[in-house]
């Protein structure tokens, strides 16, 4: 079964979005696009204090088969990138949840609205595979 | 060996399997405008016997030169071996097979040439080649970019490098908006100098260092190497692969080595052949490796534990990323890079390191005779390799006109590309020169340059 958390918002390209509590996002991938993708092998994340517009590319996910693009969810700056995930990759396939990839300060929050919900988010993916 | 791939029947049989008509049916979902309506100025196709005779005259044109021009492309004796064994079937083609791992001695061969070029150049790692040395440094000036994420488009490049090397990757990357920024050099000793270089240290992705330069001298690669790293560049080294049997391999210049080492690898059993194909060679680091661009052979076990070969390292190539790739270089100059293997493989460590002496040897011997003519000299006090830049007392066009009338190519004029050096000409001795070519071409000059003395050309007749 496709494992999307209720807490969280997604977008259309696959991306999970978390709010922290100091108004930063944390952006990760799904489980759904880490299982598309296969054993992830390479992380590239972007630098500190890249300023993002919405759907930038901005990273890209490797893995056996594919590298992808990850783009930003929304706007903003880029305040830290998770050093342990370009150790690991495997991390997200393990889980890919609890390993968040960069963290933005977004220029605008109410772009975060605009984000998929889980249910939408699962619409979208059961969709997708039809 | 005739080739026709399909008889007007094999046509008709295919047409009437799919329920097309005609050829013009078929293709008829194109708009007409998109349509080229002829080939004007190609001719109609010839018979074998005709196409056989047309260039065997046009293989006579080329002529037999005692030829002194370098300049990029070097004339080095090739033992018979090696093409007797790159044109075996099992070798014949330019591609990596697209059954890439059915064709596992493809693979063991372009893993040893990995191999030999990594040891070569001292870098960790090596792709299956490119198309050319030029192309290759295009390539090297996007991965450097690519390296610094895009936020710096500007690299700077030694203006001692090979004209057509810098006009080449400046066609390749102008489009992505990458400036070229060309360096001064020293006038009299004909390098780079890094204190020449301080004004233009402003952000730039990468330095562009020659070894040796397009003048034959070597430039000062470990304060350049270091000055580049200083000020967050990438080290790009454009090297003579046979010059590295003597000099310093890019890996280890400077405290940390180069970043990336690209060059062409004509000198390595490919003949001169009117200016190609060659084939290029890129190494880098392992941390560079993602952003390079190419094949590259990896060697592993099976699921029995055998050892194989496979590609490795698809994953940002065309036929996944797509217009993203690292590149669209999706094949490689295969063949030639099996010549090139072979070439290594024969030659040896100790064979390289001869050739290269020798050629060094000889480049020596033909300045020095040369330069012992009345108003020759050399036009930098720099140390050299195999090709020395030499000023003539009178006009290196007609100079070398003359020599070309006596069998001698005598250099290469440097004045279409440096205007500063409109009465000097570039020359090169490799080891297929003996003592008695030397010694005609000596001879040779020396009665040109006398005739012209007692003589000279008033205006111009005709």
């Amino acid at each position: 079964m496709m494992n999307i958390p209720a807490d969280l918002k997604y977008t259309n390209t696959h991306e999970w979005v978390r709010l922290e509590s100091d108004g930063t996002v944390s952006v990760g991938i799904t489980h759904h696009a880490q299982d598309l993708l296969g054993d992830m092998v390479f992380v590239e994340n972007p630098t500190v204090g890249r300023q993002l517009a919405q759907h930038e590319e901005c990273a890209v996910v490797e893995s056996v088969k594919a590298a992808s693009d990850v783009y930003a969810p929304v706007a903003g700056e880029v305040v830290a990138v998770n050093d342990a995930v370009e150790a690991a990759p495997e991390s997200l396939n393990k889980a890919p949840y609890e390993n968040w990839m960069f963290r933005l300060r977004p220029t605008d929050p109410t772009q975060l609205d605009g984000l998929l919900d889980a249910e939408a988010y699962r619409a979208l993916v059961s969709a997708e595979s039809h | 060996m005739p080739f026709i791939p399909h008889t007007k029947q094999d046509v008709a049989e295919m047409l009437a399997s799919i329920g097309a008509a005609s050829i013009d049916e078929l293709f008829d979902e194109i708009p007409a405008e998109l349509r080229c309506a002829g080939l004007p100025g190609v001719p109609e196709g010839l018979s074998e016997m005709a196409v056989t005779r047309l260039m065997h005259g046009r293989a006579a044109q080329d002529g037999f030169w005692s030829s002194f021009i370098g300049a990029g492309a070097y004339e080095h004796h090739i033992p018979a071996a090696i093409w007797q064994i790159v044109t075996r079937g099992e070798f014949y083609s330019a591609y990596t097979p697209y059954q890439a791992e059915a064709s596992q001695g493809t693979l063991q061969l372009l893993y040893e040439y990995q191999s030999m070029m990594a040891g070569l150049t001292a870098m960790e790692v090596s792709n299956a080649s490119l198309y050319d040395g030029a192309s290759a440094l295009g390539e090297a000036i996007l991965m450097a970019v690519r390296a610094h994420k895009g936020e710096v488009k500007r690299v700077l490049v030694a203006s001692t490098l090979h004209p057509r090397y810098r006009a080449v990757a400046r066609s390749i990357v102008a489009n992505q908006g990458i400036e070229l920024v060309e360096l001064p050099y020293c006038p009299e000793r004909g390098h780079t100098r890094t204190e020449d270089l301080d004004p233009l240290a402003a952000q730039a992705a990468a330095l562009v260092i020659p070894q040796p330069n397009f003048f034959g001298i070597l430039e000062p690669v470990d304060p350049l190497t270091d000055w580049a790293h200083a000020h967050g560049m990438l080290a790009i080294a454009v090297v003579n692969p046979m010059s590295l049997a003597l000099l310093k391999p890019p890996g280890q210049w400077g405290r940390a080595g180069a970043d990336i080492c690209v060059g062409d690898g004509q000198p390595l059993g490919i003949p001169l052949s009117s200016g190609g194909p060659y084939f290029g060679f890129m190494t880098t680091r392992q941390s560079l490796v993602r952003q390079m661009p190419g094949r590259i052979v990896g060697r592993t076990v099976d699921m029995d534990g055998r050892p194989g070969f496979t590609l490795t390292l698809q994953a940002r190539e065309q036929h996944i990323r797509r217009s993203k790739a690292t590149s669209n270089i999706c094949t490689n100059q295969g063949l030639l890079v099996t010549a090139a293997t072979i070439y290594l493989a024969l030659m040896g460590p100790q064979g390289l390191k001869e050739v290269a002496l020798t050629a060094h040897a000889r480049t020596r011997a033909l300045v020095e005779r040369l330069c012992a003519l009345p108003g020759v000299k050399r036009a930098f006090a720099g140390a050299y390799f195999h090709e020395s830049v030499l000023r003539l007392p009178t006009n290196t066009e007609e100079v070398m006109r003359a020599l070309r009338a006596q069998g001698i190519l005598g250099g290469h004029p440097l004045a279409r590309d440096y205007p500063e050096l409109a009465d000097a000409i570039l020359v090169c001795a490799t080891e297929t020169k003996t003592d008695d070519d030397l010694a005609d071409y000596a001879q040779k000059l020396e009665r040109i340059l006398s005739r012209r003395r007692e003589a000279p050309p008033c205006a111009y007749k005709s």
